[in-house]
């Protein structure tokens, strides 16, 4: 085993291991040994900034809120589009810009679809 | 104790260190305050410029501010405490890992300060949980601050690790838990902790 030629690598792996864990080791027995635990209801309590902690984390999200992230979703993508086209505007002629505006009035009908059918109202 | 200050220097001198457990424990403490996150009023912008380039708090080991109670060993009370304020503060501190000590920083964090006839601010927060040092001034300039952690590092120094002065940490009969005052009908009550502060007697 002393052989191999990644033994001294061992080696030097568990020393820098014991380097790191030796101090925490250390702190960890001294803690034990020597400071008594002084837990109490507020020390315990869940760290929120000062405020007591109301209500349970796990709580369930209205699924409404689906509808707007399909509808951000859709404008981002449409403004990933809209960049190259912003870009080469000066040199386009106007086929392209009259198919560049037929693709956001769809987008803006499908907006104006879902204004129509209140998915833009919180319920 | 057994190496008397004398006999240490002049043992330095010839190149050889003597120390004891208690002395470089506490030398590790005072060198690794770990300061809360955490500013009130103007006096935060000052603890602020404290920590940065020109006034270096760093210098004392103490520029790591955590932004949680439980990586925290100083809490700097940097400016007004309005009662509103007071219970999250006594939260807090309850909420920090022993041994925690507190630095009160300004006029309003030791007195209320130019508020003190205002009905909405404490007067003092040494009347809900202990403070180490208190810094009067308006705010008080970085240097301030800097002189209060030099005091509280002679004091951390100066604790002995057995005995009567021990830090609280290693005292298993000192005050855990601070009752945190709540919102009552004209002020805070209780109005203070009498395990912490009472009421001064007023001499006519």
């Amino acid at each position: 085993m002393a052989s191999s030629p990644y033994f001294s690598l061992a080696v030097l792996f568990l020393a820098a291991l014991a380097f790191g864990l030796t101090p925490l080791g250390l702190a960890w027995l001294w803690g034990k040994l020597f400071s008594p635990a002084k837990p109490n209801a507020i020390k315990n309590a869940i760290y929120e900034c000062g405020l007591e902690s109301k209500g349970d984390a796990w709580m369930q999200f209205h699924s409404a809120y689906y509808l707007y992230a399909i509808i951000f979703l859709i404008f981002d993508v449409e403004a990933v589009f809209l960049l190259p086209f912003a870009v080469a505007f000066t040199g386009l002629g106007a086929a392209a810009c009259l198919a560049m505006l037929v693709f956001v009035l769809m987008l803006v009908e499908g907006l104006a679809w879902a204004w129509a059918k209140g998915a833009l109202t919180w319920a | 104790m057994a190496v008397d200050d004398g006999l240490k220097i002049e043992l330095g001198k010839q190149g050889i260190f003597v120390t004891t457990i208690e002395e470089l424990y506490n030398w590790g403490r005072k060198s690794s305050i770990f300061p809360m996150q955490f500013g009130l009023a103007c006096c935060a912008i000052e603890m602020i410029a404290t920590t940065m380039a020109r006034y270096d708090l760093a210098r004392f080991g103490a520029e790591i501010f955590r932004p949680s109670p439980r990586q925290a060993d100083l809490m700097i009370i940097s400016g007004t405490v309005t009662k509103k304020m007071a219970p999250q503060v006594v939260r807090l501190y309850n909420q920090m890992a022993e041994p925690k000590y507190v630095i009160a920083m300004g006029a309003c964090a030791i007195s209320g300060g130019p508020f003190k006839q205002g009905y909405n601010v404490l007067k003092g927060i040494d009347r809900y949980i202990p403070v180490d040092v208190h810094i009067p001034g308006c705010p008080p300039r970085p240097e301030a601050l800097i002189q209060a952690f030099m005091t509280l590092q002679k004091k951390i120094e100066g604790q002995h690790l057995t005995g009567a002065g021990r830090p609280r940490h290693l005292d298993a009969e000192a005050q855990g838990e601070f009752p945190v005052p709540v919102q009552g009908e004209h002020d805070l009550e209780p109005k203070s902790n009498p395990g912490v502060w009472s009421v001064p007697v007023v001499i006519r």
